[in-house]
């Protein structure tokens, strides 16, 4: 089925099976290796990419639905030339180990800080009509969908919050 | 995934009209439920009309003094919004006990009321599942029901309606508003849109085929304070054990039963004057349970006191 994507600023045409998932559409056809596959059913959040500014599972979304869309992945972050804030925050604070998780966490983490930006609460937001402010228990709390096996939590918490505040 | 034809849908009254004439079609709109399920083979529609881009996302006040959220807009956004966090916070404290922010990014309102249970039954198709396989039995009457219905079960199906926005939205006196493929309108309360199991789990809503869920639609909230408290396992992202939404003197739980249940006979307790505890009693004087889910009648009776003394502001 044809759709058309705009990924990382350029316009792709792809033709799929309308099974294939976004994120297959990225790895396999478009061959953006960047986004990873961990559980392929939402639970890991390795998936995680930005679709019109939001971040989402792309495991759990049809290349199909997103006709239109804009979608940035990690490659479209940041490049090993020119690395963006939150990239170089987790190279600083050793935010990774074996890294599988690394570009899912840095997509959510860029959608997570808008949706403060935003000011949308989270279940740690015990004052729903104040500003939102950005403790470590609401970073926790908004991160909870990107699991890191190699338990690298406090450091990814580090660099998120090194990026905290100004622009990522 | 077995293979199927997609559709984007253009119309709400095309999209029904699809659904009504392709056999086994399925609405799809954020699809972080239905896709999971899709590759684990256990839905598997022939058709997917894709509702996800309808002019159905917006919020809006209705001339009554309530909120119109339609079908689309997504849990994020309802969360969020300005109305319902200082008209419906238990709206809001529901929305996000539930899923990740990526999920609730994706998921809609009309697709979070349509998510399927998450009892391990259904999810594991080598075991058996009235609800996934009608007539091959349940295997959590005498198996890994920790997490099954204490209320308005049947010998068919344990199985528990998995949404919190739903519980909230019972606890609100929603109502939800439907198309039908024949153009007919509907409005109903909320609270009946989720069957219970019966001999039938494998049907678990009111809506005849082919009809969408276009609009839920809030009236002025209750006098009173409001709270959503929910108990699970771990800190974030997990399903409920046991939920409770107060909105006012309604009171909603979440995680007992195949629907979200309104606790009628704690309401009438309550305002005849009796304690919450008591109340509570009342209501769990009809619980039943499987043995691993036993221990959710002690966890509901204390936590409606504890939610009940946080709406009306007490110290707990």
């Amino acid at each position: 089925m044809k759709t058309t994507i705009t990924v990382n600023g350029e316009s792709r045409a792809l033709d799929v099976d309308p099974r294939t998932t976004l994120l297959d559409a990225l790895r396999e056809t478009l061959h953006l290796t960047g986004t990873k596959k961990g559980c392929d059913h939402g639970q890991c959040g390795a998936c995680t990419v930005l679709v019109n500014g939001t971040r989402i599972n792309s495991c759990l979304s049809l290349a199909v639905m997103h006709d239109g869309d804009a979608v940035t992945t990690i490659e479209g972050v940041g490049t090993v030339e020119k690395l963006a804030p939150i990239q170089q925050a987790f190279l600083t604070e050793d935010a990774f180990q074996c890294g599988y998780c690394t570009p899912g966490q840095i997509c959510s983490a860029l959608g997570m800080l808008q949706e403060v930006a935003d000011n949308w609460p989270s279940q740690e937001t015990e004052d729903l009509m104040g500003s939102i402010r950005l403790t470590d228990d609401e970073l926790r709390e908004r991160m909870s969908g990107n699991i890191c096996r190699c338990s690298a939590y406090p450091q990814i918490v580090a660099a998120i919050r090194a990026v905290s505040g100004r622009p990522a | 995934m077995r293979p199927f034809t997609f559709e984007r849908a253009t119309s709400t009254q095309a999209a029904v009209k699809s659904a009504a004439e392709i056999p086994n079609s399925k609405f799809i709109a954020g699809g972080t439920n239905l896709l999971d399920l899709m590759k684990l083979e256990i839905e598997h529609p022939a058709h997917l009309i894709d509702v996800g881009r309808l002019p159905l996302a917006g919020i809006e006040d209705t001339s009554e003094g309530g909120l119109r959220i339609g079908a689309m807009a997504t849990n994020s956004h309802v969360a969020a919004h300005a109305q319902v966090r200082s008209r419906y916070p238990v709206l809001t404290q529901a929305i996000v006990a539930g899923g990740s922010g990526q999920l609730r990014n994706k998921a809609t309102t009309g697709g979070n009321l349509m998510q399927r249970t998450r009892c391990v039954y259904f999810y594991d198709s080598t075991k058996p599942c009235n609800k996934r396989q009608p007539g091959s039995g349940c295997g959590a009457l005498e198996g890994l029901n920790r997490n099954s219905a204490i209320f308005g079960a049947s010998h068919a199906c344990i199985a528990t309606h998995p949404s919190d926005m739903a519980i909230a939205l019972a606890a609100l006196d929603a109502k939800v508003e439907t198309l039908s493929p024949s153009g007919q309108v509907r409005s109903f309360a909320a609270t009946e849109l989720h069957r219970l199991p019966g001999e039938t789990p494998d049907i678990e809503t009111h809506l005849i085929p082919g009809e969408l869920i276009t609009a839920v639609v809030l009236p002025p909230p209750p006098k009173g304070g409001q709270v959503y408290r929910k108990v699970r396992d771990r800190a974030s992202y997990a399903a409920g054990l046991a939920s409770v939404a107060i909105a006012g003197g309604n009171v909603a739980l979440g995680c007992v039963a195949h629907k979200p249940w309104r606790a009628e006979k704690a309401e009438a307790a309550l305002a005849s004057g009796s304690s919450s505890a008591e109340a509570i009693a009342a209501e769990l004087s009809e619980a039943s349970n499987n043995g691993r889910n036993r221990f959710k009648i002690d966890l509901i009776a204390r936590l409606v006191p504890v939610a009940i003394a946080q709406a009306n502001g007490s110290q707990i």
